[in-house]
């Protein structure tokens, strides 16, 4: 069909010039372009051949876009603002659809609608209806121009899915009652009509629960066939939408959850060959649907004989709905505000206001009215096509000037000194840091309850074994790498030096999209700080030549506090892993200094306590083994804390390279706990006991070790890049390490039990080895945050090998230290 | 309907648990639902269940760990010297980062001790948060490192200042 062709060619051309496309959303284009096709074979054959096909849309168009929207919904995000999601679409639909139709037909007995409209009120009530639920398509077409923050992004979009519910059953009730007669209908009907809400919207969420969880199920076996893997995947999730579709529930909802569902444990069970080839192909399908959806709303307009005009009806309408979703909006505001962590701002309100646009849903609904039972149904189209040409081009062109215009009102033009630029950044660090602190994403009992219930028995269910147990292999293995980056890093910083040269490229390099990032993230943050190139560019000097090398410099490498990531879901952007990279240096350097402050503060304490005790050593350790069994008791700490005074190294202080120890976990009676054997590398033989460590013995014994051979020589960024997607084929490679360790190592020590952050881990939900991949950082940035720390804390305990007791026993403190951390 | 009615007894008894809830609303300026909610969050995060943080427990917060000035502000919340910080020391760091009640601006009475969320008073936290060894001063070196801390790794801050640079 030469609608793919066009489908398919016009997101290219459009993006070829990217001011174009800041200015005017595609969608815009893309009805425009269809309002031309249509026209054009008007003229050319009399009459119209295409024509959006209710079906069409219902069963192939509408299924692909909502389906990967579901599938790659920030699940996190969504379930946070759940209460408000469902406010806005239950509430806030219902309120539209009842408000618009009595008006109208207040409207019409007024005498504003004329005569030829032949509709009473339950026709208007109809009508209010199907033209008063936001539409997906629209929303995630228009919002993906203007980046507003992620949790309003989320909230609109996430109404626009759900208040389907909403609208199947008004629709299919009202179609009953008009079918009936308007006479007929019975008190009885309206409790029907409730009950069978809650029917279509809890049954269409149950059949993609159930969905998902076969669908998890399925994939959990695949391993021998992973080709047909994402062929499953898409027709699980489009089996799920056509189930619901047969029992009349929501399909949409039905295949959002799904979606939602399934995404976590399908993206740990297939292959990472499959995982992209999901994704790309969920999102070429959406792109091209969202596509034909906009061109045959516009050529669809041009068929003058499917519907007829009249003036007070279209004015009518538009006024109603929009008046009606702003008062809906504030007033649904002000009571969630009351509950909600994070009030939602005035800004807020308003983008919400206005982004509730009418899509293709509303016009596909509408025709598909029965032209015999409801007289003015070519009243009703016209208007239909008016207000979602309205909605999407109008108010998706505007929208964005009004986002900029209200976020920043007053900003000075002056541009911001380096020193401004600095403090303020850190400031937006310090402020996301207290956010964190004072819990502003909140403590949810029930996410904890939740992720219980995952670990225990979804997880072994749905995930498959290797996955399950490959995860702590895995952080395992990544966590070598990163320590082996961070003595690199310790022990001379060489590749800095390697960085300086790569400065004044990196400051001349003032390439477009780099600037559009730049400009547009500080548009949203709503600071005062207006980098805007052009300003800076008119002052001519050669001070402000270096200094515009060093702001670009500085926006390039100053790390990005969380509010700032767009970390929306976006079909045409996928994010980079730029956000992991920074969270992954964060996070050692933390870590790095955390355990320079720890070392120091043991060393003071050491000094302190250096007689005492060495007999309790070992009653200590057998005392610690049993505190450990016990695997969440936090008290433990602060008593073995002063215990550990028994240690005589005197070189704690000597920063030496970082070494890893752990302990094979044998203890059967932890593994109905976590469920899986972690194969810690075994401790490492008993050292000569004297206290003088000489230097080279570690090195002696590290060269047996296959990552630290070659100490010194690899640059970090070699290992961290090689920490990132590790495809399966490594896997070898890490089981050869793996059995060259167990080869030179003693035999394992007596069993010491599985450390409590190791079953925190796999709490945390780390079946991701890729978790570096885009499905996890477009789930948000909060969302990604467990699995990584759950990586990285497998801690460095940097005692020298020699010292192998009282290592033990400091790495074991600090090792149960940070399993702590783990635990929420 | 048991765990909304447990639930409710545990709010009520919580708030008793806060003692000085009074005074701690006038030296804060927070609500009283602020107050519970950040003791609600304050026991939450205090996993030794003896009424103060420790370091250890801000450590916890795994987005904390990457947040390039985690610790500093972690440091903040100690008072000079001190390990362990209980609630009304938490809350009281958290005053500062009310927004500035507007008629107190204007009604500035000079005798009266200015609220924790004054401008002033942010200011001087945000000093001590850049002040990091604490001797009332910032040093060229804190705000380097401070620096150092917020910047990626792939930027080296020399410390040799040609005109203009850092």
């Amino acid at each position: 069909m030469p609608c793919f062709v066009i489908g398919a060619s016009c997101p290219a051309v459009f993006h070829f010039s990217q001011r174009f496309t800041t200015v005017v959303p595609e969608s815009c284009m893309l009805i425009l372009l269809g309002l031309v096709l249509g026209g054009v074979v008007l003229i050319a054959n009399k009459k119209q051949l295409y024509q959006l096909e209710p079906s069409l849309f219902f069963l192939f168009l509408l299924p692909t876009i909502v389906g990967d929207a579901g599938y790659f919904m920030p699940a996190r995000l969504f379930f946070d603002n759940l209460g408000a999601i469902l406010t806005y679409a239950v509430v806030g639909t219902l309120w539209n659809a009842f408000c618009t139709g009595f008006s109208l037909y207040a409207a019409k007995l007024l005498g504003f609608i004329d005569e030829h409209v032949q509709a009473e009120m339950l026709d208007f009530l109809l009508f209010g209806a199907l033209i008063s639920a936001v539409d997906p398509v629209a929303v995630l077409a228009v919002f993906e121009e203007v980046h507003v923050n992620e949790t309003l992004f989320i909230i609109v979009f996430g109404e626009s899915l759900v208040n389907d519910a909403v609208t199947v059953v008004l629709y299919k009730v009202y179609i009953s009652f008009v079918e009936v007669g308007a006479e007929n209908v019975q008190t009885a009907d309206y409790f029907k009509g409730v009950a069978s809400f809650l029917i279509v919207s809890i049954g269409g969420t149950m059949v993609g629960l159930i969905f998902a969880v076969i669908l998890g199920f399925i994939t959990r076996f695949t391993k021998k066939v992973r080709i047909i893997e994402p062929l499953l995947v898409f027709l699980m999730v489009y089996l799920a939408y056509l189930t619901a579709e047969l029992f009349s529930l929501s399909a949409i909802l039905s295949m959002t959850f799904c979606g939602i569902g399934a995404n976590k444990y399908v993206e740990a069970n297939i292959s990472q060959k499959s995982r992209t080839t999901v994704k790309y192909t969920m999102k070429t399908l959406a792109s091209i649907a969202e596509t034909i959806i906009f061109i045959f709303l516009g050529i669809s307009a041009v068929d003058k004989s499917k519907w007829a005009w009249d003036t007070g009806l279209v004015s009518c309408t538009l006024v109603f709905i929009l008046i009606f979703r702003a008062v809906g909006v504030v007033g649904q505001t002000w009571v969630l505000n009351r509950f909600r962590l994070v009030p939602l701002e005035k800004i807020d309100q308003v983008v919400m206001s206005y982004g509730g646009l009418r899509g293709a849903v509303a016009f596909a609904l509408v025709v598909l009215l029965d032209g015999e039972q409801v007289k003015a149904k070519d009243y009703f189209v016209a208007t239909t096509i008016v207000v979602v040409f309205f909605t999407v081009m109008f108010q998706g062109l505007t929208i964005k000037p009004l986002v900029k215009w209200l976020k920043v009102p007053r900003a000075t033009n002056r541009k911001p000194t380096i020193n401004e630029e600095i403090h303020e950044r850190a400031f937006d660090h310090i402020l996301t840091a207290v956010e964190d602190i004072a819990g502003l994403q909140g403590y949810h009992h029930w996410r904890d309850k939740w992720e219980q219930f995952d670990k225990n028995y979804l997880s072994k269910l749905l995930l498959r074994k290797s996955v399950y147990r490959k995860s702590e292999l895995w952080e395992a293995y990544q966590k070598i790498n990163i320590r082996d980056a961070i003595s690199v890093i310790d022990q001379g910083g060489n590749v800095l030096t390697s960085a300086r040269l790569s400065l004044p490229s990196m400051a001349s390099r003032a390439s477009f999209p780099e600037v559009t990032n730049v400009t547009n993230y500080l548009r949203e943050n709503g600071s005062g700080v207006c980098l805007d190139l052009q300003v800076i560019d008119n002052i001519p000097g050669a001070k402000v030549e270096e200094d515009m090398e060093t702001h670009h410099v500085l926006a390039g490498n100053l790390y990005k506090p969380r509010r700032r990531y767009q970390s929306h879901y976006s079909r045409h952007f996928m994010p980079l892993g730029e956000q992991e990279r920074q969270d992954r240096e964060v996070f050692q350097r933390n870590m790095r200094s955390r355990m320079e402050t720890f070392k120091s503060t043991r060393y003071k304490r050491h000094k302190k306590e250096r007689s005492l005790k060495k007999v309790r050593r070992i009653s200590h350790r057998n005392n610690r083994r049993d505190s450990l069994s016990l695997c969440s008791d936090p008290v433990v700490v602060p008593v073995e804390t002063e215990d550990k005074a028994e240690h005589s190294d005197p070189e704690k202080d000597e920063d030496v390279g970082i070494t890893f120890i752990a302990r094979k976990a044998e203890t059967p009676k932890q593994r109905p706990k976590s469920g899986c054997q972690i194969p810690l590398l075994p401790p490492p033989p008993p050292a000569p006991p004297s206290p003088p460590p000489a230097p080279s013995s570690p090195t002696s014994e590290d060269s047996h070790l296959p990552w630290k051979g070659s100490l010194g020589s690899p640059p970090p960024c070699v290992s961290l890049e090689a920490t990132k997607i590790i495809p399966v084929d490594l896997q070898q490679a890490w089981n050869q390490s793996i059995s060259s360790l167990e080869s030179i190592s003693s035999p394992p020590a007596p069993a010491e039990p599985i450390h409590p952050r190791v079953s925190a881990l796999s709490r945390l939900g780390g079946p991701r080895p890729a978790s570096y991949t885009p499905p996890g950082s477009a789930a948000g940035s909060t969302f990604s945050i467990g699995p990584q720390v759950s990586q990285g804390s497998f801690l460095f305990p940097d005692k020298k090998k020699e010292e192998e007791e009282e290592e033990e026993d400091v790495e074991g403190e600090w090792l149960r230290r940070c399993s702590r951390s783990c635990l929420p | 309907m048991g765990s909304i009615v447990s639930r409710l007894l545990s709010r009520l008894l919580r708030e008793e648990e806060i003692e000085d809830i009074e005074e701690i609303k006038k030296e804060t300026g927070f609500s009283h639902r602020k107050i519970t909610r950040l003791y609600r969050r304050f026991t939450s995060l205090d996993k030794g269940g003896n009424g103060t943080l420790s370091r250890d427990d801000f450590h916890r917060i795994p987005e904390l760990a990457i947040n390039p000035l985690g610790d500093i502000i972690t440091n903040g919340f100690f008072p000079e010297g001190e390990d362990q910080v209980n609630f009304r020391g938490f809350v009281r760091t958290l005053a500062h980062f009310r927004p500035i009640d507007q008629d107190n601006e204007k009604n500035k009475n000079p005798s009266a001790t200015e609220p924790l969320n004054s401008r002033t008073n942010k200011l001087l936290f945000a000093f001590r948060l850049y002040d990091l060894d604490r001797d009332g001063k910032i040093s060229r070196d804190e705000l380097l490192q401070v620096l150092r801390m917020i910047v990626g790794v792939n930027l080296i801050c020399s410390t040799k200042t040609p005109k203009g640079g850092i």
